[in-house]
């Protein structure tokens, strides 16, 4: 299991899925967020693994 | 399926842009970023080196990126932060001040930053503005726009920059390019271009150096460059236009990686041969009240917005 931050919200996830499954399982346009692990860049297709934690931060801004 | 390797060495890619094919490694991508912008400014004729260019920063991931690209590049670029007085619970102008002061003392000690408070020098923090105009909440964007374009552009006037660089990057360009062609705004789509050109009667240069990337594009340069940037969204753009805009885009770049790139370049290609013949756009004059352009007789829409509050105070006067 891996923890899984966005905004103020925190899920423990199966570390056996992609990074895209993840957002995708979350509701989320791959387009609208990237992912960090352990404060590094990380891409999508990388599996999240049963370690540290991975923040999802959105991209989008505007108004 | 693996990991993607980056196109240029053997190293793990931290970012895959479908719509270019082409996955990079964090050295790569902040050099490909780089090169890119360089290219972009060259192509569009935004700027030269001994240009003195005002980048306006926000605090967010775009303009601090943009005026770290430009520093990198060796452009001559100073910044000029606005505080809006957006306040409201989560005090969102005092913070994105703190970052863009933490960027120019911490990563560029060297760099001059202007920084202005709407409500010293008008009396009214932007809030209070739109809430003044009909329409009110839902103006708030249009207002905090208006008000920003005309501040950029005076006081690059008054300090004698030639060029006003923002960070707009192709997500925002597109989200108007959507909102202009649902609307058939032709006057509006002949404006729309990465560069406008100063116009001799009070309006300096404006360019668009990241208007060839996506935003989480521009997002990942900032993270990958640990730029410290304010996360949090505008308060007041909660179910702005624009955004419902950005969201119906990605859903289609989603499915068909290059949507949004081909939407908005393919717009540019078209406007350079003579799309939407017989508009053109409205011919500039100075404004009767600050001279800065207006397409307007008489005030420009900046100086509308404030007459009101200038009357009020007239007659507080006498």
């Amino acid at each position: 299991m891996v923890k899984v931050i966005f905004r103020n919200a925190e899920w423990q996830i199966p570390g056996n899925i992609t990074i895209r499954e993840l957002i995708t399982n979350l509701g989320l346009n791959p387009q609208s967020v990237l992912a960090v692990r352990d404060g590094k860049l990380v891409n999508n297709e990388t599996r999240l693994g049963n370690q540290g934690e991975v923040k999802l931060i959105s991209v989008v801004s505007g108004g | 399926m693996g990991v993607h390797r980056c196109r240029r060495c053997t190293a793990d890619s931290v970012i895959n842009m479908r719509q270019h094919r082409l996955a990079l490694c964090e050295v790569h991508f902040v050099e490909w970023v780089e090169n890119i912008t360089f290219s972009f400014i060259k192509k569009h004729h935004m700027f030269e080196a001994d240009d003195r260019i005002l980048v306006a920063v926000s605090g967010g991931k775009d303009s601090l990126s943009l005026w770290r690209i430009l520093l990198k590049l060796g452009f001559q670029a100073d910044g000029l932060y606005i505080d809006l007085g957006i306040e409201a619970e989560c005090s969102y102008s005092k913070r994105s001040g703190e970052y863009v002061e933490k960027f120019a003392q911490d990563i560029f000690p060297n760099v001059k930053l202007h920084v202005l408070d709407i409500a010293d020098i008008y009396g009214k923090t932007i809030p209070e503005m739109a809430g003044r105009r009909k329409g009110g909440r839902k103006k708030f964007c249009s207002v905090c726009g208006l008000v920003k374009r005309h501040e950029m552009n005076r006081v690059a006037r008054e300090l004698g920059y030639t060029v006003v660089a923002t960070g707009h990057n192709l997500d925002d360009e597109a989200a108007v390019l959507f909102g202009n062609v649902l609307h058939w705004e032709a006057e509006y789509l002949l404006r729309q271009s990465p560069v406008l050109p100063a116009d001799g009667v009070g309006l300096v240069k404006r360019a668009k150096p990241l208007a060839r990337f996506y935003e989480r594009e521009t997002a990942a340069y900032a993270i990958i460059c640990n730029i410290e940037y304010i996360q949090d969204e505008c308060p007041f753009s909660v179910g702005a236009t624009s955004l419902r805009l950005k969201e119906v885009l990605n859903s289609m770049e989603n499915g068909s990686p290059g949507t949004k790139l081909q939407f908005y370049f393919s717009f540019l290609r078209a406007k350079e041969h003579s799309l939407l013949p017989g508009y053109s756009r409205p011919e500039l004059r100075p404004c009767e009240k600050c001279g800065q352009a207006t397409g307007a007789p008489g005030l420009c829409a900046f100086c509308r917005l404030l007459e009101p509050a200038r009357a009020a105070s007239r007659r507080g006067q006498d």
